[in-house]
């Protein structure tokens, strides 16, 4: 990635992306294949929506009572021999971490998927500080070598075709070239990756949940690289959002059925580990982190994206994700849901992303938390066009639709101009100051609008 | 104010207003056979359902599907690889080929089976060898994962863990391997009771 690709907006990065349009069309078909197992395995639950009505509420009351479950969380580890840690700022979560490797004495550690770690950019912080880390899941280590962010939350390498992995560990493993059976790449990379496992004395993972009832952390895995870091190691360091809690443990009964059927589609991740005290010999470090989440809390409006559970079904459903790829959303949390939690942290770098959206709801649709993504994203809007932060482009069309939406009678003038214009003119809608209609194809216009097809019924008398 | 004190504080100025916790029924009523259903679901998630009527059913059944594995463990007393007391240092496993642990239970919604330390001899047997086998009473499947939190109550354990089928990847063009970092299969012994 160049300088200038680093600092692009979304939309010039996805035209890069669509500048290859039969890898377009199969990222979308690939992702699209994903939503169709998420539908599958929900329609086997009959009580699905039920579910996922219960887990938002259970997350609404996370949210509503936080400081009590988080004391009562960091009691219950304590007791249970965990010893917890509070990092305000990505910065602090840093250090603290670097803080527990430095005091074991080791240079390199293994590291399985964390989303929070990729926030706080952990990764190239302890690098600076001479710290390898290898990271295990096998999506995120094929990115790792080259050297890409993930683009994809629960897919981190979906972008990628299978010749180029076989390229990247021909370079980096020392497979055959031209090798790209996925059974062969797979076996190289878990060979590879056990030497790592094997000497690694400190074991880093990402939290799914932590029960505040019982002080327990719940780590989802399917390739099993969690455990065989974590059971290997003298040290586990675990890090987690604040948002992570949830009340009791019968809760996960609700959230480890929605978890994997909305991601993947299977009924459950192959491994759900549930870490309640340290194997004899053992330290265990949970690092709960808030930046910038309880300034959030106190947003209406904004708040709900905190009940989500990472599981990407928003991303897989989404038109202008599956069409754009990950890395066009320049956050380490792509799709709909990074569209609506990175401009709470920086809303003028993210300014672009609640506007690559078409606002169709799908993200919605699929949440099984219930989160109003699409409603976030519109406001989102509001609040970025307020604060002086969209580009010309975009801001353009926004001040246009704004007269146009507030005034009935330039709207229906418009209307009408605007169906001669596509009818007879289409290149002069379909042109570069349109942003709106790249790479789509505009719909046939209706001969009448609304308003006149109405007029005419009220005249005709019915 | 350290950094505890000020996330806490900030919170509890900024949370949203009290939502009540709800309760909520386990016992969704799926009627169909649970033992039927857990098969099916092991084997769709690349696990394998054997039944088993004698602890020879396992031996031959190992003898028969795995006839060139060298290192073989197990908890289970009446097994001929019974280990009575599980090294210390767990790297000394990597060589393991099988490893045959009993499981709690099982669930029939998604084919995992519950395990906890206890039953591993050390936390990382079920990860390290290149194959599992869990063995289980026909008996305890339940039928659901609200059911299963409810047994989960009453045993207590440091570490637990759902296992559902071998450890896999589709991280590759969305290819499905089995065999990603821990075992390449899984073999379920459910034993007739
Ligand atoms: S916002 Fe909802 S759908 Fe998207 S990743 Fe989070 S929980 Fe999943």
């Amino acid at each position: 990635m160049d300088t200038k690709e680093k600092t692009a907006d979304h939309a010039s990065r996805a035209s890069a992306f669509n500048r290859d349009e039969q890898r377009v069309n199969w990222h979308d078909k690939t992702l699209w294949f994903v939503r169709e197992k998420r539908d599958k395995a929900a329609w086997q639950i009959p009580e699905w929506e039920h579910l996922r009505e219960l887990a938002s509420q259970i997350k609404d009351n996370v949210l509503s009572n936080l400081h009590n479950y988080l004391i009562q969380f960091e009691k219950q580890a304590s007791s249970n021999g965990i010893i917890v840690h509070w990092a305000a700022t990505a910065q602090e979560h840093n250090e603290i971490v670097y803080d527990i490797i430095r005091k074991k004495g080791v240079s390199q550690i293994v590291k399985s998927k964390s989303m929070l770690t990729e926030e706080c950019h952990l990764n190239e912080y302890l690098l600076e500080k001479g710290i390898d880390v290898v990271d295990t899941d096998f999506g995120e280590r094929i990115v790792q070598l080259a050297e890409e962010p993930p683009s994809h939350i629960v897919l981190p390498c979906i972008h990628k075709k299978k010749e180029e992995i076989g390229a990247l560990f021909h370079e980096h493993l020392g497979t055959p070239e031209g090798s790209s059976d996925p059974v062969f790449l797979a076996a190289a990379a878990r060979a590879d990756l056990r030497k790592h496992f094997m000497k690694s004395s400190v074991a880093l993972t990402g939290v799914n949940f932590a029960v505040a009832e019982t002080g327990e952390i719940v780590v989802c895995t399917n390739e099993g690289n969690a455990d065989l870091g974590v059971q290997l190691a003298d040290t586990h360091i675990a890090c987690m959002g604040i948002e992570k809690i949830i009340p009791q443990r019968k809760h996960l009964g609700i959230f480890l059925r929605l978890l994997a059927r909305s991601a993947t589609g299977q009924p459950i991740t192959t491994y759900s580990s549930h870490f309640r005290k340290p194997r004899a010999g053992q330290e265990t470090h949970v690092v709960l982190v808030d930046n910038g989440r309880s300034e959030r809390l106190k947003s209406i409006d904004f708040r709900n994206a905190l009940k989500c559970i990472r599981c990407g079904a928003c991303m897989n459903t989404c038109p202008v994700y599956r069409r754009s790829g990950g890395h066009s959303y320049h956050y380490a949390i792509a799709g709909p849901i990074g569209a609506i939690l990175a401009p709470s942290l920086d809303m003028k770098k993210y300014a672009d992303l609640p506007f690559a959206s078409t606002l169709c709801g799908s993200c919605s649709n699929v949440c099984p938390v219930k989160i109003d993504i699409h409603d976030q994203l519109y406001r989102w809007r509001q609040v970025i066009v307020k604060n002086g932060y969209v580009n010309p482009g975009k801001s353009l069309g926004m001040r246009t639709m704004s007269t146009v939406l507030s005034n009935p009678s330039t709207f229906r003038w418009i209307g009408r101009l605007g169906r001669l214009f596509i009818k007879h003119l289409p290149f002069l809608v379909n042109h570069k100051l349109n942003p709106w209609y790249k790479k789509r194809e505009m719909p046939a216009p209706p001969a009448q609008s609304f308003h006149q097809w109405y007029k005419t019924m009220r005249t005709n008398g019915k | 104010m350290g950094s505890r004190e000020r996330v806490l504080q900030n919170i509890l100025s900024q949370q949203a207003p009290a939502k009540f916790l709800p309760t909520f029924e386990t016992n969704y009523s799926h009627d169909s056979d649970n033992f039927q259903k857990f098969c099916e679901a092991l084997e769709s998630i690349g696990g394998k359902a054997v039944e088993i009527v004698t602890w020879k059913g396992i031996t031959d059944h190992v003898a028969e599907q795995y006839p060139s594995m060298r290192r073989i463990i197990s908890t289970i007393s009446e097994l001929p690889w019974y280990v009575p007391q599980f090294e210390h240092d767990p790297h000394s496993f990597e060589n393991v080929d099988l490893s045959v642990l009993k499981g709690h239970f099982g669930v029939a919604e998604n084919g995992a089976v519950w395990v906890t330390e206890s039953l591993m001899g050390h936390r990382s047997t079920p990860f390290i060898s290149q194959h599992l086998a869990l063995v289980l009473n026909k008996g305890d499947i339940v039928s659901t994962l609200h059911e299963a939190y409810d047994r989960i109550d009453r045993i207590s354990y440091d570490f637990g863990i759902f296992i559902a089928g071998p450890s896999k990847t589709a991280d590759i063009e969305q290819s499905l391997v089995l065999g990603a970092h821990g075992p390449k299969s899984m073999t379920v012994f459910l034993v007739a009771t």
